[in-house]
């Protein structure tokens, strides 16, 4: 393993450090519990929308914090989801009297975290909602599992509620919204090579050069299934097709079409990428009004990409559009 | 023989111990399954507690748990911390004040514990969970307890049936947790939650009958 680190169990702390020098017009940084909330919370009258996670999917969470989407964010350790007293810190620093929206990606150890900071959050007279995103195509839902995984339709979701809140829709409002986007949103992806967390030192799994993971999460974890490597038409295809079968995607349709790195894959094979599934779609009659290409939802430095697609309408498309200003995502100011 | 506040913070302090050699394994264990943080992350935990144990040891073995779940949930994260910390919260509420742990408060607090763990994560036996190992475990200590066996060997034959249902989970497809996103490729690995309760059970156990 070669990492620019010091010691693999101060990397969050370090790394939160330095993302705080390096944007001090947009952030704070608390570190214990580690909370990063933006510069201006709490912001009074405005619903406060809080998300979080392990670390090691930079830019997200922290990259998403500031006007328009994130008030806090409560990173854990690497690919380890934060504890309750973390989000109980970040309510209370963004708490601007109306209420937040708990924004959880499902995975069972965000989800019980976060559940047991929202029971402690009921005694601080802070009321809390809570909603659950669960956009991975690659894990069939049925009775027997845990559910969808939540991945890149995170990003989506932060961005279209944060604006909704920044522009004072209630605590109602926004959780309606945030369910509206979680019904309309899904995701998959594949990896060629796995990251390797810190304190491990070794790969999550190793790949053949002739393989692929496919229906991969985002923490390093093997995927759904090992396949053969195809071309990059192929490949996006097999990310492509699940996704438009699953809500399902009809001619017609209008989406947004997020373009994901894994963290190692460089740009110039995303936008290849890219362009064939804006391709694939034109062939279908599905009309992408809105895109978004890079690594925002990461998994260290896995090589590899996932597609989002979010189905639109007027409302998200102006939601989508209004003035965002943080560290990873900068429109509009 | 029954157990102290004293007891229960030396079982701890061996159960971190434990967890210390233990550390590369566990994540192993996770990382063919999960996401490889298990082990890492029960260390920083139980690490935490030690250090907790040595600022202000709570004088009854209520209080001592208290303090391991607290602990646990502010430390651990992901699915263990709440889990782990729940069963311990509730096996605290078990004995209330009890200056002393007989062996029926033991079964009771293990079953209480366990009961937590279910609430929380509401996994079933067979799915691939640390209820896997957890569920035997307190079936036979309530078995000894019965007996009229003492906390020693109560322990033992706990210890003896959460390794066993450990063992069991490598056979199992998970249908819980991060492992579940792996369906039929979950099989073959034991599932490190199992393994950490097992792991833990036989340190008290050791730690009970002098052996550690």
């Amino acid at each position: 393993m070669k990492k620019i680190i010091n010691d693999p169990s101060t990397v969050v702390e370090e790394s939160l450090r330095g993302m705080a020098s390096a944007h001090p017009d947009l952030i704070r940084v608390q570190l214990d519990p580690a909370v990063v909330v933006r510069a201006d919370a709490p912001v009074s009258r405005k619903v406060a929308v809080i998300s979080g996670g392990g670390a090691g999917h930079e830019p997200m969470h922290g990259g998403f914090v500031g006007k328009g989407m994130l008030d806090a964010a409560c990173p854990g350790h690497v690919f380890t989801s934060p504890t309750p007293d973390q989000v109980q810190a970040a309510l209370a620093m963004t708490d601007g009297g109306v209420g937040a929206l708990l924004i959880v990606k499902n995975y069972t150890g965000d989800v019980l975290n976060f559940e047991t900071a929202a029971e402690l959050a009921e005694a601080d007279d802070i009321e809390v909602r809570t909603v659950v995103i669960d956009d991975d195509v690659a894990v069939t839902d049925s009775l027997y599992t845990a559910g969808r995984r939540g991945v890149g339709g995170t990003l989506l979701l932060e961005k279209v509620v944060g604006a909704a809140a920044e522009r004072g829709v209630d605590l109602d409002g926004c959780e309606a919204l945030a369910r509206k986007v979680i019904g309309q949103v899904r995701s998959m992806g594949l990896a060629l090579a796995s990251g390797i967390v810190p304190h491990a030192g070794v790969p999550g799994f190793t790949l053949a050069d002739d393989e692929i993971e496919l229906g991969i999460g985002i923490h390093g974890e093997p995927g759904r299934r090992r396949v053969p490597l195809g071309t990059a038409d192929e490949m996006v295809k097999s990310l492509l097709d699940p996704i438009l079968e699953d809500l399902p995607f009809a001619e017609g349709d209008r989406v947004l079409l997020f373009t994901n790195s894994m963290g190692g894959t460089p740009l110039i094979e995303l936008y290849l990428a890219h362009g064939i599934a804006e391709r694939l779609l034109a062939e279908r009659g599905i009309v992408v009004e809105r895109r978004l290409v890079g690594p925002f939802v990461t998994s260290l430095e896995m090589q590899g990409m996932s597609l989002t697609l979010l189905r639109l309408d007027d409302e998200l498309v102006d939601l989508w559009d209004a003035p965002v200003h943080t560290a990873a995502l900068r429109w509009g100011v | 023989m029954a157990c102290s506040a004293h007891g229960v913070a030396v079982v701890m302090r061996a159960a971190s111990q434990m967890l210390e050699e233990h550390r590369v394994e566990l994540s192993t264990l996770d990382r063919e399954i999960g996401d490889g943080d298990h082990g890492e992350n029960m260390n920083r935990g139980f690490g935490a507690l030690v250090a907790a144990l040595e600022r202000d040891a709570p004088d009854s073995p209520g209080g001592v748990l208290k303090l391991v779940a607290t602990t646990l949930i502010s430390k651990v994260g992901g699915a263990a911390g709440p889990l782990y910390g729940t069963a311990f919260l509730r096996a605290a509420t078990a004995v209330k004040d009890a200056s002393e742990l007989d062996a029926g408060l033991v079964a009771k607090a293990l079953r209480a514990a366990l009961d937590g763990v279910i609430a929380r994560g509401k996994a079933e036996r067979g799915d691939k969970t640390m209820v896997d190992a957890l569920l035997p475990a307190v079936q036979a200590a309530e078995e000894a307890a019965e007996r009229g066996e003492d906390v020693p060997v109560l322990l033992r034959v706990a210890a003896d049936a959460a390794a066993e249902g450990a063992d069991s989970t490598v056979l199992v497809l998970a249908r819980k947790g991060r492992a579940s996103y792996l369906g039929e490729r979950s099989i073959g690995h034991m599932d490190p939650g199992a393994r950490s309760t097992a792991l833990l059970l036989r340190t008290f156990a050791d730690v009970a009958s002098g052996a550690r």
